[in-house]
């Protein structure tokens, strides 16, 4: 007689479950046998790297800063065409100045806009 | 340590029989599986590092991986000058340790304030606040000095007892788990030291 083949799944079911089961009833056990536990107002606060937390967990970030970090990545790719350029700069014609003249121009245009739209003030 | 009668236990060996106790296995386990909270103040820290990296190598010892969060630390190694600003956080951490914990005083610094103990803002050890289990001298120590410790430690660890009157501090329900914070007062922490932890030999002068 051959076992039914779904037999061996319900033995892993029993073991998977028996075998976190066992260490869990032992620390039971050992805390009701030896351990006492000891909580404590410290030692159940939060761990802050031993400073004391401060407020709540549960606070909401202002959306306002997200003008200031659309200005910024702005710059920073500014940056990132500024530094070739600025390598590559004695090997350089004319034209290439003016083009990159005229690129940082179009940039600081846009931050003046800014600028004037109010974005650089703190909102509240 | 065990209460098995060594010759009987040796002799049950040669039997291929091999007996032990709830006290030893725990113990046992305890001794080889200690995990350090990982932090470092000083210059002992380097030390302290340099015995946890691949040379010296703590975990051949039982020593096993630092841990970032004192919730998953067994041990605490005051490894360095521990300011007066830093003091309330160290025992905080201490507090925050689940029993059973141990410390091991790390250098001259963390036992006495070392070559700083006249400065104001150095504390003059940290057994001021909290229970030392071992302490290391040394300015900083070698890291076979922390090993040396580290064995004692689990020297002591053995020896701690499950059941009876002078049984370990964790299975005691009478003795803290936690000790007071001090706090920073206008010249000094306040208090001073925690006195019911802090208790020097008085030296006799004739």
């Amino acid at each position: 007689m051959t076992p039914n083949p779904y037999i061996f799944i319900v033995i892993f079911v029993g073991v998977a479950l028996v075998f976190p089961l066992i260490p869990l009833a032992m620390a039971w056990l050992w805390r009701r046998v030896f351990q006492p536990p000891k909580p404590g107002a410290q030692k159940n606060a939060i761990y802050e790297c031993g400073v004391e937390s401060i407020g709540e967990a549960q606070i909401q970030f202002r959306s306002q800063y997200y003008l200031y970090a659309i200005i910024f990545l702005i710059f920073d790719v500014e940056a990132i065409f500024l530094v070739p350029f600025a390598v590559a700069f004695t090997g350089l014609p004319v034209g290439a100045f003016v083009a990159i003249l005229v690129f940082l121009l179009l940039l600081i245009e846009g931050l003046v806009w800014a600028w004037g739209k109010g974005c650089l003030n703190w909102a509240r | 340590m065990s209460d098995i009668d060594e010759g009987l236990r040796k002799e049950l060996q040669r039997q291929g029989v091999w007996v032990t106790s709830m006290q030893e296995l725990y113990n046992w386990g305890r001794k080889n599986s200690i995990w350090p909270l990982q932090f470092g103040l000083a210059c002992c820290a380097i030390e302290m590092i340099a015995t946890a990296a691949s040379r010296y190598d703590i975990a051949r010892f039982g020593g096993e991986v630092f841990r970032p969060s004192p919730r998953q630390a067994d041990l605490m190694i005051v490894a360095g000058t521990v300011t007066k600003k830093m003091a309330p956080q160290i025992v905080r951490l201490y507090n925050q340790m689940p029993d059973p914990k141990y410390v091991i005083s790390m250098g001259a610094c963390a036992i006495s304030g070392g070559p700083f103990k006249q400065g104001y803002n150095v504390l003059k050890g940290i057994d001021r606040y909290i229970p030392v289990d071992v302490y290391i001298p040394g300015c900083p120590p070698r890291p076979e000095a922390l090993l040396h410790a580290f064995m004692e430690l689990q020297r002591k660890i053995d020896s701690q007892r499950l059941t009876g009157a002078n049984k370990a501090e964790h299975l005691d329900p009478a003795e803290p788990s936690e000790f007071p914070v001090p706090s920073f007062g206008e010249h000094d922490l306040e208090p001073p030291a925690n006195r019911e932890v802090f208790q020097p030999p008085k030296i006799e002068r004739s």
